[in-house]
């Protein structure tokens, strides 16, 4: 009995402080993206709300939550309201099989740093997030705007033709770590982190998972010059911020993909393995933040030419490369 | 029951009860998140019985993939959106047949009885499944791939000649 109330508690604290890291990590990476991208503009970005800044995030959810929630007429109002909430929770949801670390043992009881520690990882990632295009496919629908329902359009088919990408460029690193577990996928890369010895699938991965998260340069979705905003332009208040908030949870969430698919999760040498981890998750955004403030918006012939003409074929190539090394080095 | 227990009962609900109103609503919308949610379900049911990789794939090819496209169609033709269910009198020829071939299939399961005995979970691990689909079953995926491809290149083919114009950049 009390293994199982130990084992409850222990599920219960996990949980807890993934929430409260991920979302702690969301609302500042809001402020830093916005003070990165000051500097990349010769500004100083939000520097008024307490030191350097630090409290604007509290003050915008602050701002957002007490702001009317308008639901325009003519709107299918169930689906409005549920289409940010899909965005968010998708994004959420992945954590669930994200390992943070190697598993320690507190009182001689190994406590993995998972909340679930599934053998079919990989798949739940990717699966969770062709479930995010529901959010913004619906909210685009739903809004009665052509402005929205185009956004829309654009989103839905912009993630079909990248997860296929992104799809093909995990299969080597599963390839060569013989597992879906992502646990097992890091310890995989213990001498070496797959983006050195998979550099093509990496550069894959990249390009389409930035499609994936519908930011410059594949922001066609929400084009601000040609689609107001796209399909949240009818949103307000704090729904509005959960598509934010959902935008800002993918990226932290990338940056974990990335860092357990490509960088070697935890293993590096020095610092201990939840540093090495943080680091690699939050060079990702940061790399995202830079590639904003660098590059302009893809056309959409382009984008599409970019995803079928030219990563899907080198993703099949890479995969049949990738297995003639593996049975030649057998 | 045990708490796998009652959270499979659950979730078969869910499934059914979502299967039901996809089958009936009359804005196609509300069709397909109706049939989302049913796929959902599928999957958490194939969890709760120790086979999380059937369920993954439900999430990834059915929920994820094809009803994203019929999403996409039915908000690229922009369809009259009906309100309501499908009235019960349409339905009654279809339920039919479905509640015969249940009646058919269920028969056939009890009446063989390896049809019982439920497959060990491990069965369901992801290599075990790579190891018997590409090593006993490689013939029979080559042959559904070539078919796919075939079916991808007619249908290529049809859309371009409809159109009459031999690609390329657009003018």
């Amino acid at each position: 009995m009390t293994d199982i109330l130990c084992g409850i508690l222990v599920m219960l604290a996990r949980m807890a402080v993934v929430l409260a890291v991920v979302f702690g990590l969301a609302a500042y990476m809001i402020l830093v993206e916005r003070k990165l991208l000051g500097r990349f503009q010769v500004r100083y970005g939000p520097n008024r709300v307490g030191l350097f800044g630090l409290l604007q995030p509290i003050a915008d959810g602050l701002k957002m939550l007490l702001k009317e929630d308008i639901v325009a007429d003519g709107v299918d109002r169930r689906i409005f309201l549920i289409a940010p909430a899909i965005v968010a929770g998708a994004a959420l949801f992945s954590f669930a099989v994200v390992p943070f670390g190697p598993t320690f043992a507190v009182f001689d009881r190994p406590i993995a740093q998972v909340i679930a520690d599934t053998d079919v990882g990989l798949l739940v990632i990717f699966g969770l997030s062709s479930l995010a295009v529901y959010g913004v496919a619906l909210g685009g629908w739903t809004s009665d705007n052509k402005y929205s329902l185009l956004g829309g359009i654009r989103g839905a088919a912009q993630m079909i033709s990248y997860e296929l990408a992104l799809g093909l460029s995990l299969v080597p690193v599963a390839m060569m770590a013989r597992s879906l577990n992502l646990t097992d996928i890091v310890s995989a890369q213990a001498t070496l982190p797959f983006a050195l010895s998979q550099p093509v699938a990496f550069a894959i991965f990249v390009v389409s998972a930035l499609a994936e998260t519908n930011r410059i340069p594949f922001d066609l979705p929400e084009a601000e010059n040609e689609l107001q905003a796209g399909f949240h332009t009818e949103y307000s208040g704090m729904r509005f911020a959960l598509f934010f908030v959902g935008e800002y949870v993918n990226m932290i969430l990338l940056g974990s993909v990335t860092a357990i698919f490509f960088l070697g999760g935890w293993n590096g040498p020095l610092l201990p393995p939840i540093v090495w981890f943080g680091l690699k998750v939050l060079a990702v955004p940061v790399f995202l933040i830079w590639t904003r403030a660098s590059l302009p918006r893809l056309r959409y012939d382009q984008l599409m030419a970019l995803g079928w003409k030219c990563l899907v074929p080198l993703g099949l190539a890479n995969i049949l490369v990738t297995g003639a090394l593996l049975a030649a080095g057998r | 029951m045990t708490a796998l227990g009652a959270l499979f009962y659950l979730l078969s609900a869910v499934m059914l009860a979502a299967a039901g109103l996809a089958a009936t609503r009359r804005n196609p919308i509300h069709a397909v998140c109706c049939a989302v949610v049913a796929f959902l379900a599928s999957a958490g049911v194939f969890t709760v019985l120790g086979a999380p990789l059937p369920g993954a794939l439900q999430v990834v090819v059915y929920a994820g993939a094809i009803m994203v496209l019929f999403l996409f169609i039915i908000m690229l033709l922009g369809l009259p959106v009906g309100q309501g269910s499908v009235p019960a009198t349409r339905l009654a020829a279809p339920g039919v047949l479905v509640g015969a071939s249940l009646v058919a299939l269920f028969t056939l399961l009890i009446r063989d009885p390896a049809g019982l005995t439920p497959l060990p979970a491990a069965t369901a691990a992801p290599g075990a499944v790579g190891a018997v689909l590409f090593g006993d079953y490689w013939l029979a995926v080559e042959a559904v791939s070539i078919l796919l491809f075939a079916a991808l290149a007619a249908v290529l083919l049809l859309g371009r000649a409809r159109r009459g114009h031999k690609g390329g950049e657009p003018a």
